[in-house]
């Protein structure tokens, strides 16, 4: 009989719960039910993006809206095209200004006729590895900031697809040996490219390219020291943010791939810039430094003007007899 | 010629997932891609509100200015569409769109990510109107045939809405004004620039 009442209380007051719900929505029509609901332009002002749920395999559809973007396309239009124009074009325009000014950098003794290694078979391999995977990723990155402004007017839509298809392919799959080759000049090159006091007083003498100058140097100058720094350095955070764009969602978001972009962009205009001066100074801007990286020997005289100590270094590990000829001043003595 | 907008009514979506389904049938769309997804925020707490969205066929919009290889055209209809032909599957888009709305039907496969694919507000593509080649690359051209987008002719509750920006527009403010609340077009200010006034 206990449970029986128990029944007649329960069903008499789910009759009336029932009753005063049924009252309260009749009186208040005008009660908006999503009233304490998220706002878009609140969540948008919060964290600048809207995130969620979704029933559907694909997580990452569970960002709803991230405006963001918009910075960032004023970057890579805009900004970027500033920063690569302005890098590229000034840099070919200080070598050129240079070049008509100065010329090439001539051996002041002339040759001697003999020559000193300066690069083994493996040094040479491993820096036109890295040069030839270099100058593909360069002319293809600069196609996708550069090509549809420039070369977009002048082939035509289909022909540029197919070119820039390509190109991003070559660009995906050369990043490996390139990424390989940085490691190897990394590891390779280390010993010979700590900054050191000869630097600072290479530096002080503009690295001997006004006048006839010739600064001490070690088997790297401090203009070579530079270059092989923004390799390692530079090639490092191209390899990283480039990875990074190259397996989307791989540890980064949106937004993580957007600022990878901006790095890779910005670091990878200013590589191509330093390169051109690079490339300048190896082949006609001075007589003599292309047998470095070609046959990879290089003409004694050559190394006196410009690698003295690494000369002296030279010839004091294999010897008087060995050398071609012993440093004057010694010799007059 | 009209304006084509999308308006979800979020105070009306019961994530039912129809719009989701229809797009998918209708395009025959690629395993792993979804043209159009259905997002609920605070799921399952209170203030929980859902939201269907795609791509939303900006103003001056931003996959378009990106694309390295200028594959973007938007109809006089408003619409903004691509060519898969003239598509490097580059990403760009994906990086500047903000509805999330470009996917790839391969993803981190050594960036070989295939052709772009997003909603076409069931406008096709380049190829001829109702051809085969548009419908395999693209998906129905319901436009062509005088029909509006597939997910808001089949939303259940009427909640997405795809026609005329201003038509939908008044649509919109009068259901406000008769049930008296209404959380705005979401997405509309970072699409179009402009929101609904409610």
């Amino acid at each position: 009989m206990a449970s029986f009442g128990r029944f007649i209380r329960l069903a008499l007051g789910a009759w009336a719960l029932l009753l005063l719900v049924s009252m309260a929505s009749a009186s208040a029509q005008q009660v908006n039910p999503t009233a304490s609901s998220v706002k878009e332009q609140q969540l948008l002002q919060e964290l600048n993006r809207i995130q969620g749920r979704v029933s559907i395999p694909d997580q990452r559809s569970g960002v709803l809206e991230q405006p963001q973007g918009r910075e960032w396309r004023d970057f890579r239009n805009v900004t970027l095209r500033w920063i690569g124009g302005i890098a590229i074009l000034g840099m070919i325009a200080a070598i050129v200004i240079f070049y008509l000014k100065v010329g090439m950098v001539r051996l002041e003794a002339g040759r001697s006729g003999r020559t000193i290694v300066r690069f083994n078979a493996f040094e040479r391999f491993v820096h036109w590895l890295t040069a030839t995977c270099f100058i593909v990723l360069a002319i293809s990155g600069l196609n996708i900031t550069f090509g549809r402004p420039l070369l977009l007017p002048l082939i035509g839509f289909e022909a540029f697809s197919e070119w820039s298809q390509w190109a991003k392919y070559a660009h995906n799959y050369l990043s490996f040996p390139f990424t390989l080759g940085v490691v190897l000049i990394f590891l390779m090159w280390i010993g010979g490219n700590i900054p050191n006091k000869v630097d600072i007083e290479w530096a002080r003498r503009g690295g001997g390219l006004i006048g006839h100058d010739h600064p001490p140097a070690y088997r790297f100058n401090g203009g070579q020291k530079m270059i092989y720094w923004i390799v390692v350095i530079g090639g490092g955070l191209v390899a990283a943010s480039g990875y990074a764009l190259m397996f989307p969602f791989y540890g980064t978001g949106i937004e993580g791939m957007q600022m990878a972009q901006i790095v890779h962009s910005i670091v990878g205009v200013l590589f191509v810039a330093a390169m051109i001066g690079h490339i300048y100074i190896g082949t006609i801007g001075m007589e003599g430094a292309f047998a470095a990286m070609g046959s990879g020997e290089v003409d004694v005289n050559w190394a006196r003007e410009h690698h003295s100590l690494w000369l002296d270094e030279q010839m004091a590990r294999t010897g008087p007899n060995d050398g071609p000829r012993q440093p004057a001043p010694a010799a007059a003595e | 010629m009209a304006r084509m907008k999308f308006l979800c009514d979020a105070d009306r979506c019961i994530e039912c997932n129809a719009c989701v389904t229809a797009c998918k049938n209708e395009h025959e769309v690629p395993w792993g891609i979804n043209r159009r997804r259905v997002v609920t925020i605070n799921d399952g707490k209170p203030g929980e509100r859902s939201i269907s969205m795609a791509c939303m066929h900006c103003t001056d919009a931003p996959c378009a200015a990106v694309c390295p290889v200028n594959c973007f055209y938007t109809t006089a209809d408003a619409v903004v569409l691509h060519s898969k032909d003239l598509c490097i599957g580059c990403g760009y888009c994906f990086y500047a769109c903000p509805f999330g709305a470009p996917q790839y039907p391969k993803v981190g496969n050594f960036g070989s990510r295939g052709k772009m694919d997003k909603c076409t507000y069931c406008a096709g593509g380049p190829e001829t109107d109702g051809s085969k080649e548009e419908y395999e690359k693209y998906g129905a051209n319901r436009l062509a045939e005088g029909k509006l987008p597939l997910c808001a002719e089949m939303c259940s509750t009427k909640s997405l809405l795809a026609g005329d920006g201003e038509i939908i527009a008044q649509i919109y403010k009068e259901r406000v004004m008769k049930r008296g609340y209404g959380s705005g077009a979401w997405g509309w200010k970072t699409a179009y620039r402009e929101t609904i006034e409610s």
